[in-house]
Order: structure tokens, then sequence, then C-alpha cells
């Protein structure tokens, strides 16, 4: 199976649908009827304390969710109007269409031409010209093409943590992606680094929309289009980001975003 | 749980009431000036506007500190922000009363307008109330007090008929009613001032601006 033979989702306005969500690890409840709908082209900002469900609930958009433990699930997650949780969805097709980026770098112990070519050539790429393509569109699409073109057969640990990110981001670029899940992808990294990452997702918004969970109210303000803050499993406020961090309407929002929470 | 941010904020606002003090009490003495025409006494309101451009300035690097410092959020972003643009409206305040001021030696008090004495009268009252709706975060006020510039409108617009009455009787005192024409004007403006600062009031509690409606 190539990549371009995998089916994608068909976004309309609203990519991700999310309705009723419930989800529980063992007896605990760590989301509490979660409702939320994610328009295609933008970016998303999931923010709230440690514990508030945030990264649960991005792990439930590309089902990272399922090997978990006494994990149970409910309600509706739709992408492009198809539930991801139904009978018969393909989790290659899901993973290919929603890809991830983690907290810290992780790529993978080979160079860096054989971290971005790994899902593709998974996916049953061969053809080297057709490789070396997708190796060069998914740097230029990070912003490292120039840096690391010289480079592509150096080992991928070698790199700084923030080209390995931004490596980390090419990866998931490598198959395509039509949305991006972040979860904390600068939290490890200089402010140098986070502002190329930063100024990366508003490039590639045109293209993928991304959903990013942070814990920096700065970055959610600076790069997001929407906000969603949570607190203890529930999704208490979620609106346009400029609302969110200038007018917020609950004043649990309030009292987190000012810095007063507790 | 408060924090060095709401300190700060409570400092800056505690500045701000002052300078509005002081710039409302040069406006009161410029009225008092051009009531009794006295002349001596012109220059202590002039002198004054130093303390009101002081004031600014100081809370104005305050204000960017804040900003630089603690990045606000919410009610503390948009109290920053208040602050920020009522101190330039006290400051054009602070200024035109001591324009007011300055003109006093230049007349002879022989001419009176009795809408220019009203629109000093209620000048003061839209500066202190416009000053306390942003201090006391009073929206109830700060709406009362915007709906008091059509008054100051009309009386502007009364004075002037005034202003012509008089050209038209005598041309013996043409430069003294041009000199009353901008007093009247400055007043006009103060009452836009005070507007402007009723406007942020709002913002500053309800998050929305009038003008962004």
């Amino acid at each position: 199976m190539k990549v371009k033979e995998i089916e994608k989702f068909n976004l309309e306005e609203t990519a991700i649908n999310i309705q009723n969500a419930n989800l529980y690890y063992g007896s605990f409840q760590a989301l509490k009827d979660i409702n939320m709908q994610i328009k295609k082209g933008e970016i998303t900002a999931f923010i709230g304390p440690s514990g508030c469900g945030k990264s649960t609930l991005l792990k439930c958009l590309n089902r990272m969710n399922d090997l978990v433990e006494n994990c149970k699930i409910e309600g509706k997650f739709e992408i492009g109007g198809r539930d991801i949780y139904a009978q018969g969805m393909m989790l290659q097709m899901l993973r290919k269409n929603v890809g991830m980026v983690f907290q810290k770098p992780n790529p993978f112990p080979m160079s860096v031409y054989d971290n971005i070519t790994y899902a593709p050539r998974l996916y049953g790429i061969r053809d080297k010209s057709t490789l070396n393509e997708i190796v060069e569109k998914s740097l230029k699409g990070a912003a490292m093409w120039n840096e690391l073109k010289d480079r592509l057969n150096k080992s991928a640990l070698a790199l700084s943590g923030g080209q390995q990110q931004r490596l980390c981001i090419a990866r998931a670029l490598s198959v395509d992606p039509q949305i991006l899940l972040m979860d904390e992808p600068t939290s490890a990294l200089d402010p140098i680094s986070t502002g190329k990452i930063e100024e990366l997702c508003s490039s590639l918004k045109e293209n993928v929309t991304i959903v990013m969970v942070t814990h920096n109210m700065q970055q959610a303000a600076r790069v997001s289009d929407k906000t969603g803050f949570f607190l203890l499993g529930e999704l208490i406020e979620f609106d346009e980001t400029e609302n969110i961090f200038s007018n917020p309407q609950k004043e649990q929002t309030e009292r987190y975003i000012t810095g007063r929470f507790g | 749980m408060e924090n060095s941010l709401d300190n700060n904020l409570m400092r800056l606002k505690t500045e701000f009431a002052k300078m509005c003090r002081i710039a409302e009490s040069m406006l009161e003495e410029a009225n008092a000036l051009l009531i009794k025409a006295d002349k001596e006494k012109a220059l202590e309101v002039v002198k004054k506007d130093k303390l009101v451009d002081d004031a600014e300035m100081d809370i104005e690097h305050g204000c960017m500190r804040l900003l630089l410092r603690n990045q606000p959020f919410a009610k503390d972003f948009r109290d920053i922000s208040c602050l920020l643009k009522a101190i330039t409206d006290v400051e054009r305040i602070g200024d035109q009363s001591a324009d007011i001021a300055g003109i006093v030696p230049c007349l002879s008090g022989k001419i009176k307008i009795k809408s220019i004495i009203d629109m000093g009268k209620l000048a003061v009252e839209m500066v202190r109330s416009s000053c306390s709706s942003l201090i006391n975060e009073d929206i109830e006020l700060a709406e009362k007090t915007q709906v008091l510039d059509d008054d100051m409108d009309r009386l502007f617009d009364k004075a002037l008929g005034e202003i012509v009455d008089v050209i038209k009787e005598s041309s013996e005192h043409a430069r003294e009613v041009a000199e009353l024409l901008m007093i009247a004007k400055y007043y006009e403006r103060i009452g836009d001032h005070a507007v402007n600062i009723c406007e942020w009031a709002q913002f500053g509690n309800t998050g929305i601006h009038k003008k962004t409606q």
C-alpha cells in the first residue's frame, strides 16, 4: 500500500467534532462530557493545569489510549464526519492523517534521511526519487531543509534539541497528515527553537489543522486561533484565543490565566 | 492569592487617582480665574501641568514594566491597557486647563459669556465623574457621564452664537472673543477626553470598547 493510496478524511469546515466525550482510567474519570468542534485550518490550543485532561483528550484524537489498560471511552469523536472509534476504522488511515508530536523530541536512532522516510517506506514507497522528494518537501515544510540538506546521512541524535523536535515535525509531515497533534511541543526547548516551531505552526496551518497542548500561556496567546481551558477533566471555556486571554467569561479561566488559581 | 502584579497595579491605580485629582484641580482653578479674570494666579495653574506630565510618565513606565515582566491576561491586561490609554486623556485635560489659564491674562474681563462659564462647570463634573468611574470601576457612572457630552456640545453651540452676537455688536473686543472661543473649544475637547476615559472604564470592566463594537 502506498501513501497516496491511503484514503484521506473529507474535512469540511469542522475538522474534528467531539460530542459528549467521557474517558475513564479504571474508576477515575479523566474527561467529563466534553463537547467541542475544531475548525479546519486553525490552530487550537488546550490549556489547563497538570492532570486536567488536555493531553488525554489530545491522545483520543488518534486513538493513542487504545492500548492503555482499563481505559474506557464514551461519546463521539468524529474527524471529517467519520467516527474514529467506529468498527472498521483503519488505524493506519487514522494515524497517517492525524500525526503527533510529543513533548520530548524522539527521533529514531538513525539518520535524518531514514527518520523521514521511515513512515513512507512503511506505507510501501520504495522509489528512491519519490523518497528524496518526500525528504526535501518534509524538511522544507519544517523550515530546516537549508540546515540539514548536507547532513541527511548524519545521525538524528547528533542534532540539537530544537532541531530534533523540528525533525520530528518533519517526520510527521512526511506522510502528508491533515491534522497534527502537538503535546507541549516546545516545553523542552530554548526560546529560539520555540520561536521557530511557533512560526512553523503558523505556516503549516494553511494545510494542516493543528491541536496543541501547552502550559505556556503566552504561546497559546501567540500562535492559536482558538483556546480551550480544561479543569479537572471538564472543558470550562472554549473560544477565540483573543477572547479567552482578554475577556474570559468564566471565573475559573480568569483565575488560571492570571496565575491566581488555587 | 495576592501577587506582585496586584500590588503594582494597585500602586499605579493610586498614582492615577492622584494624577486625576491634580488635573481636576487645575481645571477648577482655571475656571475660577476665568470667572474672576484673575491674572496673578494663572502662572500657578500653568506650572502644575508639569506634575500631570510627570505622573503620566511614571504611570506609563509602570504599565510598560508590568506588560514586560508579567505579560498579563484578562482583567489585569484590561486594567493596564485602560491606565495606559486614560493617562493620555488626563494629560491632555491638564494641558488644556493650563491653556485656559494661560489665556486669562490676555482677557480684559469686560466680556462675559455665560455659556462658556457653564461649559467650565460641566467640564469639571465630567472630568471628576469619568476619573471616578475608572478608578472605582463604576460602569453606571461612566454611562451617565458620557451622556453629559451632548450637553457640552449644546453649550458650545450656544457659546458660539453668543460670541457671534458680541462680534456683530462691535469689533472692539474682536481679539478677546477670539480668545474666548478658544477657551470654549478647550472645554469642549475636555468633555471629549472625559468620554474617552469613560469608554476605557467600560472596557476595563466588560472587555468591550464602544468604538470597537
